[in-house]
Order: C-alpha cells, then sequence, then structure tokens
C-alpha cells in the first residue's frame, strides 16, 4: 500500500507541475496570502471571495488554486497577527499573544521567521501523514452504507458546534440552522419545492458563495465598520531580520514538533476547530515551560507551537474532508462544496476514481507550501504596507467584490440580494454572541444527512435501531452520546477545563472569537 | 446588553425560526419513518432548533445574577449599516437599469460614506478608482456577463 501511494504521489507531482495546473496553484497562493494579509480578511473570506472564479475551471486547477488561497490566506493571517495585533483569523488569536510582544521588542522579523518554519515543517508532517493514512482511511470507508455516514456525519456536525470556544448550545444551534438553510430549494427525492417563499431563483437552493461572503464578508464589515481602526505598525522588517539565530532555532525546535503532534492529533478527529487546537498548543507549551512567566511577554514558543499546529491540523483536515466526505471545519465545508459544484462527490471512491484530484492536490500542498517560503522572503515588506491599507478604504472596496463575485457565479442579480440578507442575519447572530461558522457546516452537510437518514429508514423499515446494530454506526452514535454527557460534565464542574486554557484575547470589539 | 438579555433574545430567536420551519415545514408531508416525505427532515430540524432555543434562554435564566457582569456595550453603528445595506440594495436597483459602471460606483461610494472618517471628496476618489479597476479587471480582462451600461 505504502509503495502504491508513493508512486500514485509521483504521478500527483506530474498533475501539480503542469503548466497550466502550476500556474493556478501560483495564482492561487499569491492572491490568498495578499487578501490574508489584509485586516479583516481571512481564509473564509478568501475563500469566498475566489470561489466564483472556479466555476468555469475544469475541477483540477480549481481544487488546486483554493487550496492555495487557503493556506497562502493562513499564512497572511499570521502576519498581521504579529506585526498588528490583529487576529483576523480566529486561531492566530493565539498568535497575537506572544507575537505581537516580540514586535514591539523589534523581533516581529524573527518571530516572522519562526512562522515560516514551523508551518511548512508542519505541513510537510501533516503531508506525509495524508499520503500514509487517506488510503488506510478509504478501506475501512468502504464498508461504509447510509447509516454509517449519517453517524459519522452527525458527529461531525456536533463536534463542530460544541468544539467553538462560546456555549456548546449556540454552536450546535447554529449547525442546525445551517442545515435547514440547506433544506431550501428543491428535494432531491420527492421534488416538492421547500421553503422559497415564492422566489423562483430560490428553488436550486441558497447559493454557497452568497451564504459564505453573507456571513463571512458582509456580517464582518457590518460589525467592524466605524470600530476597527488600524494603527499603522511602525515596524521595519528586513529580510535579514526574518533569519533566526542558532539559539532562537533551538529554542522553538521542540514547539515546533509538540504543536505539530498537536495538530495532527485534532486534525484526525473530525470537527474539532483549528482555534481550539492553536490554544491548546498553547497552553502545553505553557504548562511544560520552565519559565511560563515569559508567556505573554514575547515568547518565542507562543509563536511557533500554535502556528505549527494549525498547519499540520490543515493538511491532517483533509483526510476525513477527502476520503470521507465530512468535512472537519468550515473551511473544508467550503472546499467540499466547491468539489460539489465540480460534481465530485467526496467520499471513499474519489481517490480511486479521481486520483489526479486527490494525489494532485497533495502534491500541490508541498509545492505551494515551498512557493509560500519563496514568495513570504522577498515580498515582507509589501505585505507590511498592505497590512496599513485603511479599513475605511478596504471595505467598500471589497464589498464590490463580493457583489460581483456573487453576481458572477450565475449572472444573477437575485443571489447579491441574498448576500445582503445573510449580511444582515450574521451580523445579528453575531451580536447575539453566536457562532456563525457552524451554519457553513450544516448547510454543506444538512442536504447529505437527509439523504443518508432517508437511505436508511427505508432499507430498516423505520427503525431506528439499525444506528446502532451496526458497529461502526454504534461506535460513531457512542461518542456522540460521549461529547453530549462531556459537555454536561464540564458544565456541571464550571468550566475546569476551559480554565487549563489561556483566556482567548478578545478583539477590540470585545467579542469572543469563534 | 447583558450576557442575560443577549442569552434570552438569542433563544428567543432560535425558537422563532424552529417553531417557523415546524409550520411551513408539516405543508409539504411529513410521511413516516420508512417513506420520509418533504417535510420529515425540516420539520425535525425546526423542532430541534426551538428545543436548543429554549434551552438557550433557559440556561441564561439559571445562572446566577453576579455572573452576569455588565459588559461594556458598543453604542449602534447606524450610520455604517444603513450605508452598507443601501450600498447593495443600489448595487441591485442599478446593476439591472443602469449596468455594471453605475452599479461599481454605487456601492463603493455609498458604502464608503458609512465610515465617519470618509469624506464626500475621498468616498468619490475612492468611488472612481475603484470602478476604473473594476471596468480593467471584470469587463476587459476577465469578460464577465455584465455590460457595462444597459436600460433594463
Amino acid at each position: 500500500m505504502v509503495v502504491q501511494s508513493l508512486t500514485d504521489l509521483w504521478q500527483g507531482f506530474g498533475v501539480a507541475l503542469e503548466w497550466h495546473n502550476f500556474m493556478w496553484s501560483f495564482f492561487g497562493v499569491v492572491v490568498g496570502n495578499l487578501i490574508g494579509v489584509l485586516p479583516g480578511m481571512g481564509p473564509l473570506s478568501a475563500i469566498s471571495l475566489l470561489l466564483p472564479m472556479t466555476y468555469s475551471m475544469h475541477p483540477v486547477p480549481a481544487i488546486l488554486m483554493l487550496a492555495g488561497v487557503f493556506y497562502g490566506s493562513q499564512y497572511g493571517g499570521a502576519i498581521g497577527a504579529i506585526l498588528l495585533n490583529l487576529p483576523c483569523h480566529p486561531p492566530h488569536a493565539v498568535t497575537c499573544l506572544d507575537g505581537y510582544p516580540l514586535t514591539q521588542k523589534g523581533k516581529g522579523g524573527t518571530a516572522l521567521g519562526i512562522t515560516m518554519i514551523a508551518s511548512f515543517f508542519a505541513a510537510s508532517v501533516g503531508i506525509i501523514v495524508m499520503i500514509f493514512l487517506s488510503p488506510l482511511l478509504v478501506s475501512v470507508a468502504f464498508k461504509f452504507g447510509p447509516s454509517e455516514l449519517f453517524s459519522i456525519m452527525l458527529m461531525g456536525l456536533l463536534v463542530g458546534g460544541t468544539m467553538t470556544s462560546g456555549s456548546a448550545l449556540k454552536g450546535v444551534a447554529m449547525t442546525v440552522l445551517g442545515a435547514l438553510i440547506g433544506t431550501i430549494g428543491t428535494d432531491v427525492s420527492s421534488g416538492a419545492i421547500r421553503f422559497t417563499f415564492g422566489f423562483p431563483d430560490l428553488a436550486d437552493g441558497v447559493e454557497l458563495v452568497a451564504l459564505a461572503l453573507g456571513l463571512f464578508g458582509v456580517a464582518e464589515f457590518l460589525r467592524n465598520v466605524n470600530r476597527m481602526h488600524v494603527v499603522g505598525s511602525t515596524t521595519k522588517v528586513r529580510l535579514r531580520d526574518m533569519r533566526p539565530s542558532g539559539a532562537e532555532l533551538k529554542q522553538s525546535f521542540w514547539p515546533i514538533m509538540r504543536g505539530t503532534a498537536v495538530g495532527t492529533l485534532f486534525g484526525a478527529m473530525p470537527g474539532t476547530g483549528p482555534t481550539i487546537t492553536t490554544f491548546i498548543a498553547y497552553a502545553l507549551e505553557k504548562r511544560i515551560s520552565k519559565t511560563p512567566e515569559r508567556f505573554g511577554n514575547g515568547a518565542l514558543e507562543g509563536v511557533a507551537a500554535p502556528e505549527a499546529s494549525s498547519h499540520s491540523k490543515t493538511q491532517v483536515d483533509f483526510i476525513p474532508t477527502m476520503s470521507l466526505g465530512i468535512p472537519g471545519d468550515p473551511i473544508m465545508a467550503l472546499l467540499l462544496g466547491a468539489l460539489l459544484i465540480h460534481g465530485i462527490q467526496p467520499g471513499p471512491l474519489l481517490i480511486s476514481r479521481h486520483a489526479d484530484i486527490f494525489w494532485g492536490l497533495v502534491a500541490s500542498f508541498w509545492i505551494g507550501n515551498v512557493l509560500l517560503v519563496l514568495l513570504n522572503v522577498p515580498l515582507i515588506q509589501i505585505w507590511v504596507k498592505v497590512l496599513q491599507v485603511p479599513y475605511r478604504f478596504l471595505y467598500p472596496s471589497a464589498l464590490l467584490f463580493i457583489a460581483v463575485g456573487v453576481y458572477s457565479t450565475n449572472s444573477s442579480l437575485f443571489e447579491v440580494g441574498e448576500v445582503l440578507l445573510f449580511g444582515a442575519l450574521g451580523a445579528v447572530l453575531l451580536a447575539l454572541k453566536f457562532p456563525v461558522a457552524p451554519i457553513l457546516l450544516g448547510y454543506v452537510l444538512g442536504p447529505m444527512l437527509e439523504e443518508n437518514l432517508r437511505r436508511t429508514l427505508l432499507l430498516s423499515h423505520g427503525h431506528l435501531s439499525v444506528f446502532v446494530q451496526r458497529p461502526i454506526s454504534a461506535v460513531f452514535i457512542a461518542a456522540c452520546g460521549l461529547l453530549i454527557a462531556a459537555q454536561l460534565y464540564v458544565r456541571i464542574k464550571k468550566g475546569r477545563v476551559i480554565r487549563l486554557l489561556p483566556k482567548p484575547p478578545l478583539d477590540e470589539l470585545g467579542s469572543p472569537l469563534n | 446588553m447583558t450576557e442575560y438579555t443577549r442569552d434570552y433574545y438569542g433563544g428567543a430567536l432560535m425558537v422563532l425560526i424552529g417553531l417557523s420551519a415546524v409550520c411551513l415545514g408539516s405543508r409539504y408531508g411529513i410521511g413516516s419513518m420508512t417513506h420520509m416525505r418533504a417535510g420529515y427532515f425540516p420539520v425535525s430540524l425546526g423542532a430541534i432548533l426551538a428545543l436548543l432555543g429554549v434551552a438557550i434562554a433557559g440556561s441564561a435564566a439559571m445562572k446566577p445574577r453576579r455572573e452576569h457582569a455588565q459588559e461594556e456595550t458598543l453604542p449602534p453603528e447606524w450610520r455604517g449599516w444603513i450605508c452598507i445595506a443601501l450600498s447593495i440594495l443600489a448595487f441591485l436597483a442599478l446593476g439591472k437599469y443602469g449596468g455594471l459602471l453605475p452599479a461599481t460606483f454605487a456601492i463603493v461610494f455609498i458604502s464608503a460614506l458609512g465610515d465617519r472618517e470618509n469624506s464626500i471628496l475621498a468616498a468619490f476618489i475612492l468611488a472612481v478608482a475603484i470602478s476604473a479597476i473594476c471596468v480593467a479587471l471584470f469587463w476587459w480582462a476577465l469578460k464577465l456577463q455584465f455590460p457595462l451600461f444597459s436600460w433594463g
């Protein structure tokens, strides 16, 4: 199996290095990095903005580009977190804790250099895990029938809802709301038109791009307008500042290792968000450190470990997304949605049926990560300039790109209206402190959940007991039960687990980061 | 807004959405476990959402009072909100009766006015600049199916 994986990977490199595919991958990394650096824009908005562009493309370059956008913007977000104390993407909130103090000490360049090394190393480990684990998971996944798929999706949704840093009840409520939004449109098995409120444009369902850009674009603008003031950073980052000294490398070697391990472990669990992963990696470093008082005042370990964990988790997250068709977090849900739009059903058959996509994607991760390192060394000064774009110019321009992007998916102005509606809904939910990201997870998984539930019950003649009778399904159902029990326990014990984690830094609006 | 009122309204909103899903969904026919009809899944989701809403509001009420620390709440930002909403509506209207260029100008200009630090002149200059980029990128380079000018 290993030899087979390696030959497949070799072919994957062939696919990813085809001139056409490579160009799009490169484009994705550059644009993703650029958007990620912009204040207030994270990977979710970056991917949804560029998603319409891929509709007319061949699926291979499309998914390679979107993956490039993803890790490009993730890396770009780290720059904003370290240099400006601005966590545009929630997992970077923890990077701010020590990254910004390092910048204040004039060590911002070193922090960026270490981040780069940490993310490259962690991504490489994640990719290797992905290469060897995916075929294994696929052989298991072939045994999955509708009841197993239902149970595992249920668990994914439950974990995705509860593992946000806010209230678990609210997170689960949001996944259910997302699943409800997913039922809008024509029911695939009966042909009934549901919840269209008389709009024929809704018969095809809510457009993924409109939902994502409403929730992660317009809702954020509504929340941040007149409230986000980017303080111009006066830091100058020069090339030679970025090269860490030998002592600094030695200091961050083990944190990188541990961060990578934490990320890999959590990536394999569907539904654990990247934010919680980075917090755990940080907490772990602080716990085992001999000098925990340095954390929060510019400890290099506090930057290296969380960044490594988030990047390895990102890579490992692709395993359940690709081989089971179950996205681990909202970003994966978005990428999954993109695959579905191209008529590719992720699942156990993806690797055998669309080997070019799967292995091309794996190979492109490596190529993309190398590109990221090569790009960021010379371009860092430009990124520092981009960081200082005032919000008052940024959001009107971004709004236009959102409107045109959504319009271009189906040449329909109706969908631009959907963006406004979901933006307003998202802003209200954010104000009520609901995490909005699980909505996307529910939206993508909801229809699949319905389909599999229907099939299971049809086969079992309406007996729900089938979910606990089949062993694999029973394990997942038990895991769901355990998760709920654990949540209740934590609640009763007044969040003892939570106290181990560092207090999440509130952004300047005082809202919890989801 | 305290945490209590926030959870209270949040829970109420979930109950409202859940119950309306139940009402609307039951019209599509629920069917049975063996033969689920189109309404089955939405009705169950709506019921779950309503129950979660009750739980959210209930858990807010159960917490002891002293934990509801008064947080500093931000004043509403009506100017920004109205301008952003209006700008998208203007894009819709002008996109239909006007074309890409007027719609582009309108969405950037109106939304830029939502920020207190933008003067009318600054918003105007930004809108002109972005319109130029928009024409070059979407109309000329990407050949977007959206006429620059149209009359309905």
